[in-house]
């Protein structure tokens, strides 16, 4: 089949896309965007999460038949003019990155958590991102990244944010 | 600053901004965080094919016959491979080859690689798969290690005993007939599994010249070239490995997996071929912490002195060694945990099974010595009606103390210290139930109680284990530091193959080399095996053996420098000091600039590290100065249990740990509170579900590892006693903080419920079995005895 889908602003005009192809696959293997993690494929760990019209998803578990005519936005699409964005600022700043498998799915959950509700409590947080496994980090450092995204953007800056 | 012995040259520079001890950020961090990193399952090349593997079904099954030719009629396949088509050995292994490339006659464990299937695409190299014909006779699995340890199974190699690894010191059976108390018990735990989040993957591209390359995830390049060239029937010269973005490894990627499979389809396509396991592929695909069965017997005086230590440990490695030899041995070593007792006897097995295979994860043997010991520990106080703590604190092993086998404790032990910090760290409050939000009780979300049936438990656990490799190994680690001239400031380059599996060795890479050099841009080279090895990043080994080489090499950079500074200067190197872009002399003032030294040329020098010897211990009492040093952590748990549920709540997870020098304090605590969570996941929920063989829970929706809502707050205080042998005085991290983790959590919930817990992970009904059904008349309430 043929997919029209717009991604981090780019639109894109795919053809011979299988049937049963996740999105997940789509971004990887079509567009080229790898930034988005295969960790289970099953909807259990959160590190392909993006962003579809505005809708924080697991892109593992969406056709990319459905994004017909959809704006997805990934990781790679969250900064702005050569510049990470303040949440991905804020996972280096804080010592969140080990491994960084998980990373680019938590910055992604992240950004929607706190486009939603710019100064979550910790235990918001906690429920929030519970959605998203690290197996290195143990955690502690990416509650921190988020508290210090959410002390930093309670100015507004959050965009490109969840449609909810 | 007082006139020392060393010279100026080997002194490193003064200040530097990012160098040894400071909080740096990773040097791979952009990347990783706006999505660019370029993990092994990334990897891509133009025209490349997809890899997939045949498995095993069957836990045990004798091959009759495979035939290949439907997958390979299959419109996109190029090529179907059997053990027929390895090259070379046809066996491979970490220490000593045993595990079939393609199984041949045999399938030993479910999940055991038949076939691999080059194609176009992914799918219809697993449909490929499908195609494949494989004429099994079903055979019973051989499960019971127990059985195994006898070395009498037929059809198990050696009979089923991989090891058996023996300790004696002082006389056990005097020291029992004098013992006030003895206590024993039977302490289980299940097999847990890596579950690093990025799967094994690689891309394996043809040469011109008959080679091949190897871009692949992994802990060691260079012990895997060994292996991919013999199984490839290659020179080395001819297998070139570069290591792509490793996503979390834990022991679980040192073993093998796609590397073999991928070099042969590459080679036999000639095109470049990507291969990356499923999760569910990579449950089978890679090897487990060895579930473990420990008999401990403990004797101590009235007043809590430990007169000996009795430990029978067996753990099961499954179908082929890997490197069980080892595990059982550093079980084995630190069987008797970081007491002083004079009387220690341990026998440990590592067995053969029809069992998944079992291997390195972080803590390697000790996690389990441990959880075994340092829950003996708690029912030795309970029976000398002492605090866990004090009784602890009254056996702590201490410098110079010896240890079951022979050694002497050298470099710090401050075990009474890390002691002292969980004693008296405040216990957190105790939860408001009827007002509480759900998301503090035990279910949490799930919102299954109001808070009646709780009860808050405390323990703690202490733990001990050697850093480095053991046993008279020549270890070593190779690294090439290259300074030359940009825009006339001073540039440093530093090449060292250790991998980077997400523990940041390549931040202390450069923090070494700016601390070292006092310069500001540090660049890294692509760690591949066109340099000499760096050891596997293993046994917290790496940040010590990588900041050894890189110190050497940067001061044979440095020494050079002078020299050439001298030459210019008319006066001897000796006289000069180093910092950054500035030659100076010894009272400071600058003399000249390194780029009027170096002009275009560069400085390049190697090193290579090893660290002190040691030797193997004897087979008969297992006896023998093993070890380069010892690390120590401790922690305290804090559970809220709901015994109705048999749901459990980790308050809070406080820990205390000897780091010697902490290189870098943000990786540091990131290494206590990932190493505390995993200890977590294994004392709760982690458990790798095996039946006759057969896994029973290869997803993430089964196999349940930690999430951020099931983990606390974790204070931590963090010790530095500098080591005498290391660079800086550091000491290992990554693994100390998995062992306690596990028994202190296990002590908690037996304090909160009164119940043995002999298994771990703890399961609900675990929680509740003593508790009596609903309705029970009264005399069936009684407990049975045990």
């Amino acid at each position: 089949m043929r997919v029209n889908v717009t991604v981090n602003g780019v639109a894109h005009r795919v053809d011979h896309v299988w049937a049963l192809e996740s999105l997940l696959d789509f971004l990887r293997e079509r567009v080229g965007l790898r930034g988005t993690k295969n960790a289970c494929e099953q909807g259990e760990c959160g590190s392909c999460s993006v962003y579809v019209d505005g809708v924080l998803v697991c892109s593992c578990l969406v056709a990319a038949g459905q994004v017909e005519g959809c704006s997805v936005v990934t990781v790679e699409g969250l900064g702005s003019g050569g510049e990470v964005h303040p949440v991905q600022q804020a996972f280096l700043d804080a010592g969140a990155v080990q491994c960084g498998f998980c990373t680019p799915g938590l910055i992604v959950s992240a950004h929607c958590l706190l486009a939603r509700n710019p100064d979550p409590d910790e235990l918001t947080v906690r429920e929030e991102l519970s959605g998203n496994l690290c197996r290195c980090t143990g955690y502690q450092k990416i509650l921190h990244a988020v508290s210090l995204a959410a002390a930093r953007t309670g100015d507004g800056t959050m965009t490109g944010g969840c449609g909810r | 600053m007082t006139i020392t012995d060393t010279p100026a040259a080997m002194r490193p520079s003064s200040t530097v901004d990012d160098g040894v001890g400071a909080s740096a950020v990773r040097p791979d961090g952009v990347p990783k965080v706006d999505g660019s990193f370029i993990y092994s399952s990334d990897e891509y090349h133009g025209g490349s094919l997809w890899g997939a593997t045949l498995r095993s079904p069957h836990p045990r099954a004798r091959i009759l016959g495979i035939d290949t030719s439907q997958a390979a009629g299959l419109d996109g396949v190029r090529c179907v491979l059997t053990h027929r088509d390895v090259p070379g050995s046809k066996i491979f292994g970490m220490v000593v080859y045993d595990q079939p490339v393609l199984a041949f006659d045999e399938v030993r464990f479910q999940g055991e690689p038949v076939a691999v299937v080059a194609a176009t695409h992914p799918e219809i190299a697993r449909r490929a798969c499908e195609l494949i014909v494989v004429d099994y006779e079903e055979l019973v699995p051989n499960t019971d290690p127990e059985v195994s340890l006898t070395g009498q199974v037929e059809g198990l190699p050696s009979g089923g005993l991989v090891r058996h690894v023996r300790i004696r010191h002082g006389d056990t059976g005097a020291a029992r007939a004098l013992a006030d108390v003895v206590v024993g018990g039977r302490f289980e735990m299940g097999t847990q599994d890596p579950a690093f989040l990025g799967p094994e993957s690689g891309l394996a591209v043809p040469l011109g010249d008959g080679g091949v390359e190897l871009y692949v995830s992994t802990q060691d390049l260079h012990r895997d070239q060994r292996q991919v060239a013999d199984c490839l029937d290659l020179p080395l010269d001819k297998v070139r490995l570069v290591l792509s973005g490793v996503g979390g490894a834990f022991g679980g990627k040192e073993d093998l997996s796609v590397h073999i499979h991928a070099c042969m389809l590459a080679l036999r396509t000639g095109r470049p071929v990507r291969m990356v396991y499923s999760r569910e592929e990579s449950f089978f695909g890679h090897v487990h912490r060895h579930p473990a069965i420990a008999d401990v017997e403990l004797g101590a005086t009235r007043d809590g002195r430990l007169t000996f230590t009795k430990v029978r440990l067996v753990l099961d490695g499954g179908a082929y060694v890997s490197t069980s030899q080892v595990v059982i041995a550093n079980g084995c070593y630190f069987a008797a945990g970081a007491y002083n007792v004079a009387n220690v006897e341990i026998d440990g097995f590592a067995t053969y099974t029809n069992n998944p295979p079992c291997g390195a994860m972080r803590g390697f043997g000790a996690v389990q010595s441990c959880y075994a010991i340092e829950s003996a520990m708690d029912r030795l106080a309970a029976a000398l009606d002492m605090h866990p703590l004090e009784l602890r604190a009254r056996n702590a092993i201490g410098e110079g103390d010896i240890l079951p086998t022979g050694q002497a404790v050298d470099g710090p032990a401050p075990v009474q210290e890390i002691l002292a910090y969980l004693r008296d760290l405040p216990l957190p409050a105790d939860v408001d139930h009827p007002a509480a939000d759900m998301r503090v009780l035990p279910g949490g979300v799930g919102n299954v109680t109001r808070g009646e049936g709780i009860h808050r438990g405390v323990g703690y656990a202490l733990g001990m284990k050697a850093i480095g490799f053991s046993g008279g190994k020549d270890d070593t680690c190779t690294a090439r530091v290259t300074v030359w001239i940009r825009d006339g400031e001073p540039v440093a380059e530093v090449y060292c193959a250790g991998p980077e599996i997400g523990q940041g060795v390549v931040t202390l890479e450069a923090q070494v080399a700016r601390t070292e050099l006092g310069v500001r841009t540090v660049e890294l080279r692509d760690k591949d095996t066109d340099i000499a090895e760096s050891g596997a990043s293993s046994a917290s080994r790496q940040t010590w053996m990588t900041a050894g080489a890189i110190v050497g090499a940067c001061r044979l950079v440095r020494e050079e420098i002078l020299a050439r500074g001298g030459a210019v200067l008319g006066r001897p190197g000796g006289e000069l000091t180093l910092d950054g872009p500035e030659i100076r002399d010894l009272d400071g003032r600058p003399l000249v600039p390194v780029a009027e030294v170096l002009g275009p040329e560069a400085v390049s020098h190697d090193f290579t590290y090893r660290h002190r010897p040691t030797e193997p211990v004897d087979t008969e009492r297992g006896q023998g100065n093993a070890h380069v040093a010892f690390a120590y952590a401790a922690h305290r748990a804090v559970v809220d249990v709901d015994v109705e549920l048999g749901l459990v709540r980790v308050v809070e997870m406080a820990t205390a740990q000897d780091v010697g020098k902490a290189m870098n304090p943000a990786a540091v605590e990131g290494q206590i509170e990932g190493g505390t969570v995993q200890g977590l996941g294994l004392a709760v929920m982690e458990e790798l579900q095996i039946t006759e063989g057969r896994v029973r829970n290869p997803s993430f929706t089964d196999y349940l590892i930690p999430t951020m809502l099931d983990v606390p707050p974790m204070p931590m205080k963090i010790f530095e006693f500098p080591h005498p042998d290391s660079p800086y005085g550091l000491n290992g991290v990554g693994e100390p903080p998995n062992l306690s983790s596990t028994p202190a959590i296990l002590n908690a919930l037996r304090d909160a419920t009164g119940l043995e817990l002999p298994r771990a992970p703890v399961r609900p009904s675990d929680l509740i079995e003593a508790a009596p059904p609903p309705g029970a008349p009264a005399e069936e309430m009684a407990q049975p005895e045990t």
